[in-house]
């Protein structure tokens, strides 16, 4: 089971080591890990996307808590968070495909970035589903190059 | 003139350090010198509170501020250079974490602007230690010195117990700045739960009232916050027998009649049965280590279990619990025993005696000694050892391996603080170093139990002895093998002895070279000749005893077996 984790912290050199460093050593999954500064400087947020079954979600959890600069964890669930990660995408463009990639970056609220004559950086952002399923779409028309910046969450009421 | 130098104010980094060391209580250390410490080795030549004992090895440094630690109560302290000073205390490190006691180990550190740049004995020890310590800090700023140094104390000796490394960039240490010792800590992240959920303590005093077969696990954490006597009365009151972990040795006194003694891998027969058949087992401070469970399917399984552990981490990693009680060992029993005194719990005689009679009948499978030789038997020179010196009330140290399961065999304790070992980590050469510690840190009788293997990995600490005139007594089991790892290789490996034996040099002579005493014992009627010899004598002694080269420790539950698996003898 996928899930993410919302992790505030003291804002101080190496806490997402420690934090890395405590995923592997004890062989917990990361799919991604994001990190910035809150609105107060002092702190920051960390967010990770990681696998395991409740009980090790569970233990995950504690073993974050015992690392001295952390706060606060959250996990963060569909109904109670939004959870969104941006994509850069390179796809090849041939002229018959045009329409086609017009159409999907409206349908999915992309946009182009840069336009050239062989290829187009289309810039996404949404929830796991709607990136997946842009992937998939564009594939058959040729993507050269993917990037994601992991998932970051915010919770809401 | 004394020139008191906290009241002038405005001191360097050294003199703040060493300030703050006694702000904290200190007045003894550990260390070794080099070149990023400098500074703070010329504030110690000024100083006259705090004694530094100079070891011949940083680890022994480290384990030796762990055994001070253990046998004291308070926080041990290390001091050590940059590099190689700073790598050689990892295992120390990791020892005392695995265990869960106090140290703090300050680690030299080359210049702030030269960090990253492969100075000259540089090394990234907050890096390197980051997955062993409870938690660690570069100063590179004079500024927060004194608040770090509040806080490393802080942090290691509160919640579960840990070191803590503080690395500190030389530069800081000949910078100056007011001198102001903080009062409090102010950490966000870091607030250890004392004080147990009072729902689940009620409801697990119910449980153990109504259990017809109940057992208490006492592990480190009870000795660690101090609950003996609340572990004692509460064990008293129900009449529940008590079982100990290796690192809960002595939190139960063994000559109680509801003392089970030490469970597990080597644990007694009767102990791992009972923990194995009970109703209702409540385990107070232990993580559940492989070593006391084994096959954890298999473990306790028909049993509620309740487990008191100030870690939350602890709850639930290896066995899932019914009712987890996070908080304070002591407090929490303290909250049952208050319970038990405002309502009214009945305890079922009746199940209570069938219960004592069944673990009777199981204290009748003891292991029993093959003789296979001429030569001493380990449980003839421990027993002796434990006789000779019981009523010294003495303090006894071991390296890992056989003997140490041995000595656990042999030895009663009554006491916690007592028995000073390395658990979790299971580190050969912790025993030696640790005794110095354990001498400074209560005085006297420190014996080290030692096997031929393991004292030969902090051996030079001798001279550490020697110097400062540590009494420590070594016993050395001598059977001319790494004995565990031998006895694993005839179990399991058809009896390979890949790499297992070992050599020794002539022990009377090596510590005759240091300026110590050493005695050889090879026979039986040499024994308390040998031991009232080396008592008499004001110093470190060896006495090297020539045992049985081939002998196993029993009981013996393999790796991965259920704890009812009991091999009792080479026949299973």
């Amino acid at each position: 089971m996928r899930h993410i984790l919302s992790i505030l912290t003291k804002n101080e050199t190496g806490v997402i080591s420690r934090v890395s460093n405590l995923f592997s050593g004890r062989g917990y999954s990361i799919e991604s890990i994001t990190a910035s500064t809150t609105l107060d400087k002092e702190h920051s947020k960390i967010t990770i996307v990681t696998t395991g079954d409740e009980k090790v979600i569970e233990q995950i959890t504690k073993q974050l808590h015992r690392l001295i600069p952390i706060i606060k964890i959250t996990e963060m669930k569909p109904d109670n968070s939004i959870c969104h990660e941006l994509m850069f995408v390179k796809i090849k463009v041939k002229d018959d495909d045009r329409a086609e990639i017009i159409k999907l970056i409206e349908l999915f609220g992309a946009k182009i970035l840069n336009i050239s004559q062989r290829e187009y950086i289309i810039q996404a952002v949404g929830d796991e589903n709607h990136i997946k399923s842009l992937i998939e779409l564009l594939k058959p028309i040729g993507i050269k190059e993917i990037i994601c910046s992991g998932a970051v969450a915010i919770g809401r009421q | 003139m004394e020139q008191d130098v906290s009241a002038s104010k405005t001191l360097t980094g050294a003199q703040i350090l060493i300030e703050s060391l006694k702000k904290e209580g200190v007045d003894k250390v550990f260390g070794y010198p080099g070149g990023a410490i400098l500074d703070i080795y010329e504030a110690l030549y000024h100083e006259t509170e705090i004694k530094h004992y100079l070891v011949r090895h940083e680890q022994a440094a480290v384990h030796a501020a762990e055994g001070y630690a253990r046998v004291s109560g308070k926080c041990g302290v290390a001091i050590v250079t940059s590099g190689p000073g700073a790598t050689n205390t990892v295992t120390g490190i990791a020892n005392a974490y695995l265990d869960g006691y106090p140290i703090v180990v300050f680690t030299g550190q080359v210049s702030a602007n030269l960090i990253g740049n492969d100075a000259f004995q540089e090394a990234d020890i907050v890096g390197i230690t980051r997955a062993c310590c409870k938690h660690n800090y570069l100063v590179k700023d004079i500024k927060d010195l004194t608040r770090t140094i509040k806080e490393a104390f802080h942090i290691a000796t509160t919640g579960k117990p840990g070191p803590v490394v503080v690395d500190l960039a030389k530069n800081i240490m000949t910078a100056t700045c007011e001198f102001e010792y903080p009062d409090k800590v102010n950490l966000q992240g870091y607030k250890p739960n004392y004080k147990g959920n009072t729902k689940q303590i009620t409801q697990a005093v119910q449980l153990l009232c109504r259990a017809k077969r109940p057992v208490i696990i006492a592990g480190g954490g009870v000795l660690l916050s101090d609950a003996c006597n609340e572990l004692r009365e509460l064990a008293k009151r129900l009449e529940i027998p008590v079982a100990n972990t290796l690192m809960g040795v002595g939190t139960y006194p063994a000559n109680d009649y509801l003392s089970l003694g030490m469970l597990g891998m080597h644990g007694n027969y009767w102990a791992n049965f009972a923990v194995n058949d009970c109703d209702v087992l409540l385990a107070i401070g232990t993580r559940f280590n492989d070593r006391i469970t084994g096959s954890l399917k298999k473990f306790a399984q028909d049993a509620k279990i309740i487990h008191i552990d100030i870690d939350p981490c602890s709850i639930s990693k290896n066995v899932q619990v019914d009712i987890p009680i996070v908080g304070d060992a002591k407090l929490t029993l303290q909250t049952m025993l208050k319970e038990l005194d405002s309502n009214h719990y009945d305890v079922n005689e009746t199940f209570k005696k069938m219960w004592f009679q069944v673990i009777k009948e199981w204290k009748t499978k003891r292991a029993i000694p093959e003789i296979r030789s001429e030569k001493l038997h380990a449980h003839t020179v421990l027993s002796g050892i434990y006789e000779y010196t019981k009523d010294m009330n003495p303090i006894v140290t071991t390296e890992v391996g056989q003997h140490q399961m041995w000595t656990v065999q042999a030895f009663n304790f009554n006491e916690p603080r007592k028995l000073v070992t390395s658990g979790g980590l299971g580190t050969m050469g912790f025993g030696f170093p640790a005794a110095m510690g354990a001498v400074l840190g209560q005085g006297n009788p420190v014996i080290c139990i030692a096997g031929d293997g393991s004292i030969q990995m902090n051996i030079q600490e001798l001279m550490t002895c020697v110097d400062y005139k540590l009494p420590v007594k070594v016993m050395i089991m001598d059977n001319g093998y790494l004995g565990m790892v031998r006895q694993w290789q005839e179990k399991l490996y058809d009896g390979h002895y890949s790499q297992t034996k070992i050599s020794s040099p002539d022990y009377v002579k090596l510590a005759e070279a240091y300026g110590a005493k050493g005695i050889r014992v090879e026979k039986e009627e040499e024994i308390v000749p040998a031991l009232k010899e080396a008592f008499e004598y004001d110093g470190p002694v060896f006495i090297d005893f020539i045992i049985e080269p081939l002998e196993m420790v029993y009981p013996w539950v393999l790796s991965g077996k259920p704890l009812d698996n009991v091999l009792l003898s080479d026949k299973g």
